[in-house]
């Protein structure tokens, strides 16, 4: 189930990343899990601590503890911050100190009932002409859909890491690294 | 209480003065308005595991900051932008314990003699303010080599024919060079260049306490998980492991303290947000250039020169394709070899110089290489069906080179850092607000040495080439009108220092001309930008100014 999203929003944005990393003969966005990254990152506040900052120093991937999953505490100033970010200013004074900001929740929501509630059921051409039609959301979610494909899987994405094996990524080495040949040689 | 020194920021600048001032028995505060992920304050002997190679941490959410909510910054070229063109992320160091030292991939050359003597050296420019530095570089010359043993530098001495003397080897031999490097260093040999091996504050062996690099290859943008990087960590531990500095992260200095010619001390809000002051007999300011001058005018400073003949360098990017190879720059430590030639003046640079109207023309230091991360890969290319087959080609990372230039910025009067007239941080005082155009030079040199640059990238095979700079400039190189904010960190040269109080604000010790007990310990006192990174030197600076002050 979505985090933050409901769930003709969650189908919708589903959707929208499939057509913007669609899967060829390897996987794409629908795969990687990319809409449950988008969707973490609107809901981060459903959890504690907030899914804003992995931990580290490695994710167990190449040895050592799993450290990525316990993410960070956030200071007070930094989950205003990122609650602004997500949530937006609404009306409170101590978020406005540069003027009102929209935040993400809002610009996905109306984003995705701007792309109509039966995108997921539109053509390849209709969608990208729906995409194209509103690009200051679609290079929104194009960002977020890279980074929830490229990205470290402890965000929701990059399922169990076919984002990086199928480009030749090894990803996060620590504490592995690479061998001075490994750096050196082709 | 009152405290030897306060030391406002903990970067390279203000930890090696830490290092220096406890080492001579000093109590030192040390303040910084970033969280701590470094070291732990109860036990400092134990450095914390919060770095990470992710991407998403460090690139897109600010994990070092700033956050450009909290502490935005202003850009603008000129007063016909109004009173800013873009509000947010500018230019910005990392604002955490450690400072910019923590997200670099640490190359840190020295500078040149002729550096520290532009005017008498080249001479004037019309249009900027070029002069000499207050000291030369054998006066820097002991403090380079002992920043060279805080930090703990690998290097190769005799790898670059153009290098200043120097008075003993580096403290570790250099690391293994990149794959990409080592064809782009045989491709510039074969034309007459003179690559070597990067200086670096990367462990090429056990030093310090702290281990050899692994090459993990997030290195430039990332603090390092196994903290083989030893700018600034080795000097902020060595300053807290002698009990006589405290560091309180979180904590921002919002004013210097004054009574008639000299400094108290601070005022400052912590994490609690409520507002303090603390007396010390010295203040020492390491914001780096922008947040230092920014401090000063918050404080009310008033010398006409403060912000002012702000220097970026100005990047000259050329970029080559590979279809045949494999590269791999994921590999390493983002650069592993320099060249200097782009910094001597030869027959060819002299020309382009007299054919554009200059009395000089003076490059950077060329890095090869650069970092290769797939988020900001896949970004680049367009969405839908071909996505998927550009990141497996990756023809703008994996079989991709650049070269970036740091190219000598001039000190131009106008370029400057002062306080946005209507734009707060989250603690409602000013930002700062980011004035730059480059000199025409800046253009004239790009224009000179991007293509041959590009063509390096030729002999090495590349089947495209294309050259791009920032701040970017319309109509390519040599155009009139930037666009954007400078990309490079290297800020420079907004609290100059020399011997005249009418023509600088600090002296050749960083102490303000007004105010002697206020010492500048970063970038700021820079008179001119060099063309190559500006660490390791406001490092050296900073340990002098520091030996200084205790006498």
């Amino acid at each position: 189930m979505a985090i933050w999203l409901t769930g003709d929003e969650y189908r919708t944005l589903t959707a929208v990343c499939e057509r913007l990393i669609p899967a060829d003969h390897t996987p794409g966005a629908t795969d990687a899990g990319v809409a449950d990254y988008i969707d973490g990152l609107l809901g981060a506040f459903s959890f504690d601590p907030p899914r804003i900052w992995a931990g580290g120093p490695v994710s167990g991937r190449f040895g050592g503890p799993g450290g990525f999953a316990g993410f960070h505490h956030l200071t007070a100033l930094d989950e205003m911050a990122w609650r602004t970010r997500i949530e937006g200013s609404l009306g409170r004074p101590e978020r406005e100190f540069n003027g009102p900001v929209v935040g993400l929740q809002e610009r996905y929501r109306a984003g995705l009932a701007g792309l109509g509630a039966d995108f997921a059921d539109c053509s390849r051409e209709e969608q990208g002409a729906r995409l194209y039609a509103d690009p200051d959301f679609t290079g929104l979610v194009y960002g977020h859909a890279c980074e929830g494909m490229y990205g470290a899987p402890e965000y929701g994405g990059n399922r169990d890491g076919v984002g990086w094996s199928n480009i030749g990524f090894a990803g996060d080495v620590q504490p592995r690294g690479w061998s001075d040949r490994e750096v050196s040689e082709p | 209480m009152t405290a030897d020194a306060i030391i406002v920021g903990s970067g390279p600048g203000g930890a090696t003065a830490a290092d220096v001032l406890t080492a001579a028995g000093w109590s030192v505060v040390i303040f910084e308005k970033g969280r701590n992920h470094l070291i732990d304050l109860e036990d400092p002997g134990r450095l914390l595991g919060d770095y990470s190679n992710d991407e998403i941490k460090f690139i897109d959410r600010y994990f070092l900051g700033p956050d450009p909510f909290l502490e935005p910054r202003t850009f603008r070229v000129g007063p016909d932008d109004g009173d800013h063109a873009f509000v947010g992320e500018v230019n910005s160091i990392p604002s955490t314990v450690g400072g910019g030292g923590t997200h670099a991939d640490g190359k840190v050359p020295r500078f040149r003699e002729e550096d520290f003597a532009m005017l008498t050296s080249r001479g004037p420019q019309e249009g900027a303010s070029v002069a000499d530095w207050p000291l030369d570089y054998s006066e820097l010359e002991p403090f380079y080599a002992e920043a060279e043993r805080m930090i703990g530098v690998s290097g190769q001495a005799d790898a670059n024919p153009f290098a200043a003397w120097r008075s003993g080897p580096y403290p570790m031999p250099p690391g293994p060079s990149m794959y990409g490097s080592k064809l782009s260093a045989a491709a510039a040999e074969s034309l007459g260049y003179h690559p070597y091996p990067a200086p670096g504050a990367t462990n090429s062996e056990r030093y310090d306490g702290r281990p050899a690099c692994n090459n993990c290859g997030f290195c430039a943008f990332f603090g390092c998980p196994i903290h083989a990087k030893g700018d600034p960590v080795a000097m902020l531990q060595r300053a807290l492991l002698t009990g006589n500095a405290e560091l309180r992260p979180e904590t921002f200095v919002s004013r210097i303290r004054t009574a008639g010619s000299r400094a108290t001390g601070v005022d400052f809000i912590g994490p609690d947000g409520v507002e303090r002051s603390m007396d010390a007999r010295y203040v020492v300011v390491a914001g780096g250039a922008v947040e230092t001058p920014r401090l000063l005018l918050l404080s009310g400073f008033d010398h006409p020169l403060i912000g002012r003949h702000l220097m970026t360098h100005f990047q000259t990017i050329a970029v080559g394709g590979f279809a045949h190879l494999r590269l791999h720059g994921e590999r390493g430590r983002a650069v592993t070899e320099l060249q200097d030639d782009a910094l001597i003046p030869d027959e060819a640079s002299r020309a382009a110089a007299k054919e554009a109207g200059l009395p000089w023309m003076k490059g950077g230091m060329v890095e090869h290489g650069g970092p290769s991360l797939p988020i900001l890969e896949a970004k680049i290319y367009p969405w839908g069906r071909s996505h998927k087959e550009s990141m497996r080609s990756s023809p703008m990372r994996d079989r991709m080179w650049a070269f970036t230039m740091q190219g000598e910025d001039l000190p131009v009067a106008t370029n400057r850092i002062d306080l946005d007239p209507t734009i707060r941080d989250v603690r409602g005082f000013p930002v700062a607000r980011y004035t730059y155009k480059p000199h025409r030079h800046e253009l004239a040199a790009a224009a000179h040495h991007g293509p041959r640059l590009a063509a390096i990238l030729e002999a090495m095979g590349a089947g495209w080439t294309s050259i791009v700079t920032s701040p970017g400039t319309a109509g390519g190189p040599g155009g009139r009108t930037t666009e954007h904010a400078p990309m490079s960190r290297h800020v420079m040269g907004t609290v100059r220092m020399g011997t005249d109080p009418a023509t600088s604000v600090a002296d050749a010790h960083g102490r303000l001309h007004h105010l002697e007990n206020v010492v500048i310990a970063d970038s700021s006192v820079f008179v001119t930008s060099s063309g190559y990174g500006p660490t390791l030197t406001l490092a050296a600076l900073a340990a002098r100014s520091a030996t200084a002050m205790v006498g």
